[in-house]
């Protein structure tokens, strides 16, 4: 069975249906870490004290610089199909993966550090929301990365067949490896720096 | 049809929705401006958290900081400066009740004020 509106834009709601999915799976997601938000202001401001600086600020500030250049690999991955640049496309979502790794690697190590210490999230309110927000936007990145991964190896041979469709594909992959990059935008300053 | 597009400055309402890999170069130069603005950004916001401001103006400051990096992404990244009628009424619906779900514990407060 052919799947509709791939590569045309369906006339009512002018966006391919993959488009309009992706974006409406990731309104759910901004409730999802939208509910962990409003948990985070409900247990700090009925905290009566709240720990300031506890946790490797320079350590998530590279992991911030990391994820941000992985969103500017992963528009220009879609961009260079744009430009009819398969290699160059490998090249940035291959980059954009590898940045996905670096990523995992540094939170590994502060996870690491944290549980040696004993700061795990039964010690208090505070390592309780940063375990349950971080840990949940981690797995975000797993999950990227596997569409990634899975895009930039297998699934890349669409584009010998169906360019248009599979540059549609990597705009839409791209749409929520942008979100995971703009939910760490806010949890980088609420949890490390406030 | 081809579309004239004014230089940058004015790149900002630039319409991001590519269909010609002319008009993609063009955005790539948006992309890099838009990639170094946010690791400046997270520079200024880092520095400023080590001011030791006192807690409102600390989070008022990192909350609009914060922001406008998340605009910046939306905005370029992910093409919300141009897109289609059906996502933009999805995302004001989303808005919506996300606001609703962030003001739930200013509600616990005013309960426990009076």
């Amino acid at each position: 069975m052919e799947i509709p509106y791939t590569i045309k834009a369906r006339p009512d709601t002018g966006l391919i249906n993959a488009k309009l999915g992706i974006w409406l799976f990731l309104a759910s997601e901004v409730m999802l870490f939208g509910a962990l938000f409003s948990s985070y202001i409900l247990l700090r401001v009925g905290a009566v004290e709240w720990p300031h600086h506890v946790l490797d600020v320079p350590l998530a500030t590279v992991n911030t610089a990391v994820l941000i250049t992985s969103s500017i690999t992963m528009v220009m991955s879609w961009a260079s199909l744009m430009m009819k640049d398969f290699k160059r496309y490998k090249m940035y979502m291959g980059a954009t993966i590898l940045l996905g790794f670096v990523f995992l690697t540094i939170k590994y190590f502060e996870y690491s550090h944290h549980i040696e210490a004993g700061e795990i999230p039964s010690k208090s309110t505070f390592f309780a929301i940063y375990f349950t927000m971080t840990g949940l936007h981690m797995l975000h990145v797993i999950g990227g990365m596997i569409v990634n991964s899975y895009f930039w190896g297998p699934g890349s041979k669409m584009w010998k067949t169906e360019p248009e469709r599979f540059t549609n594909r990597i705009e839409v992959a791209g749409l929520y490896w942008h979100f995971v990059d703009l939910v760490w935008i806010f949890l980088f300053p609420v949890l490390y720096l406030l | 049809m081809d579309i004239f597009i004014p230089r940058p400055l004015l790149i900002v309402g630039e319409r991001m929705e590519a269909a010609h890999a002319e008009d993609v170069k063009k955005h790539v130069k948006v992309y890099i401006t838009v990639f170094v603005s946010l690791l400046a950004l997270t520079i200024i916001t880092v520095t400023i958290s080590y001011f030791n401001l006192s807690v409102v103006p600390a989070i008022i400051v990192a909350l609009i900081i914060a922001s406008i990096k998340g605009s910046l992404v939306a905005s370029y990244f992910m093409h919300l400066i141009s897109e289609k009628k059906m996502i933009y009424a999805a995302l004001t619906l989303t808005v919506v009740f996300f606001l609703v779900l962030i003001f739930i514990p200013l509600l616990a407060m005013s309960d426990r004020i009076h």
